[in-house]
């Protein structure tokens, strides 16, 4: 063959398997779809954080403003360390309220921002501190249980 | 009596020291290939005409094959998602297991039954046809004329083939998913770009791949280079090759399947 022909097939060849390495990292994966521009890091520690993983979506309102970004663990007060790593055209309150939510009923874990209503808003490293934790299903369960214990006994008493 | 049982125990010896042995020289011959390749990067030519002969002439099969298997799974997980109300998934079932399982090993199965053969025919006939010993009385060394071009020339094509099998595989999907059984589109790429990580799952992928292509082409030119120079010697050799390339490809993926996604 040619080897004018043979270099034109080669590079179209190569050309190939570049887009299909691109197509499967900005259609396919998430490279590109979140850290667009800057981001400030805030810290909140919750008591239990279920099944929340690293790169987790932070949501304010449902739409995504940021992500988990690492998560850690408090040996001074037993509690989970999150770091969450926010837009910074995003801006919140300081007295914000972060909760661990699921997104369905089989779905991921994903943290939701409320915000609060002070004038001060959230900077670079500052720790949020109103928080709350994953619903852990078994103690859900147990509190029903024990309800139900409770009620049936009552009118039993007198 | 006593002397069969010695005969077998015989046998099994030499049978394991030959297997240690071959294994041996094929480490070296992985090594006498790697000290050559600078002599074919100067000409580089040699290598894009091993590019086209493996990688543009496999285009066709791993193109087809991906879009196949994008399809089967699309249907066969749209089958069991839906039984429980989770047929959106679908985006994330169909590329994660394309981007870490499937593409690089079945693209890399495809590549060794395709590519590697032919190696092994081609070298394999040289030898029998003495052209490799034509070239050693001519002082040009064949390992650095032929053999190493060849493997730099599959081993650049393989990570190519293997994610045009995954991007090929995921449309195949989305095919199948959306456009005939009607799932969201929105959330059949939305969860799947929530799922799929670049780094954890595209790269470990494109590592596997390359892993596959060099011990593909490895045992492609291994056999070729050491088949006895007769008929029957090059058929068999090419039989090797496709069968232990294979359960290479099988072996190799669990291991690093053991150290890529562990407590992922």
């Amino acid at each position: 063959m040619q080897r004018a022909t043979l270099d034109l097939w080669v590079g179209l060849f190569v050309m190939a398997g570049i887009v299909a390495i691109l197509f499967l990292a900005l259609k396919v994966g998430n490279l590109g779809s979140y850290d667009n521009g800057e981001t400030y890091t805030v810290k909140a520690s919750f008591e239990n954080i279920g099944g929340l993983k690293p790169r987790a979506p932070v949501k304010s309102a449902g739409v995504v403003v940021g992500r988990v970004a690492e998560i850690g663990f408090d040996p001074k007060n037993y509690e989970a360390l999150v770091t969450l790593s926010l837009a910074a055209r995003y801006s919140f309150p300081q007295d914000s309220s972060a909760a661990i939510m699921t997104s369905g009923l089989l779905g991921e874990q994903y943290i939701s921002l409320e915000a609060g209503g002070d004038e001060k808003m959230l900077a670079n490293g500052d720790a949020l501190k109103i928080t709350q934790g994953a619903v852990v299903l078994e103690n859900l369960i147990g509190q029903f249980l024990y309800n139900k214990d409770d009620s049936q006994a009552e009118p039993a008493a007198p | 009596m006593m002397q069969t049982l010695i005969g077998h125990i015989r046998g099994i010896g030499r049978r394991s020291v030959d297997r240690v042995w071959r294994m041996g020289v094929a480490a070296r011959f992985f090594l006498l290939v790697l000290l050559h390749s600078g002599t074919c990067f100067r000409r580089f030519h040699l290598i894009i005409r091993e590019i086209f002969t493996a990688g543009v002439l496999s285009l066709i099969i791993i193109l087809v094959s991906g879009l196949f298997v994008g399809m089967v799974l699309g249907l066969q997980g749209y089958e069991t998602l839906q039984t429980y109300g989770a047929e959106e998934s679908l985006g994330v079932l169909v590329s994660l297991s394309l981007v870490r399982e499937l593409g690089p090993v079945v693209a890399a199965l495809l590549f060794a039954s395709r590519a590697g053969s032919a190696i092994t025919a081609e070298i394999g006939l040289m030898k029998a046809t003495e052209q490799i010993a034509a070239m050693e009385m001519m002082a040009v060394d064949p390992i650095a004329r032929v053999v190493a071009p060849k493997f730099w020339g599959a081993v650049i094509s393989m990570p190519l083939l293997a994610a045009l099998f995954s991007a090929m595989g995921v449309l195949g999907g989305y095919l199948v998913g959306v456009v005939l059984i009607g799932v969201d589109a929105g959330s059949f790429w939305s969860q799947m770009q929530a799922a799929v990580d670049f780094k954890e799952d595209i790269l470990n992928g494109v590592i596997k791949s390359v892993v596959f292509g060099i011990a593909v082409t490895i045992i492609a030119l291994f056999e070729g280079y050491d088949a006895p120079p007769t008929a029957e010697g090059v058929s068999r050799a090419t039989t090797r090759t496709v069968v232990t390339s294979s359960l290479a490809i099988l072996g190799l993926d669990f291991v690093l399947t053991a150290f890529m996604f562990r407590g992922v």
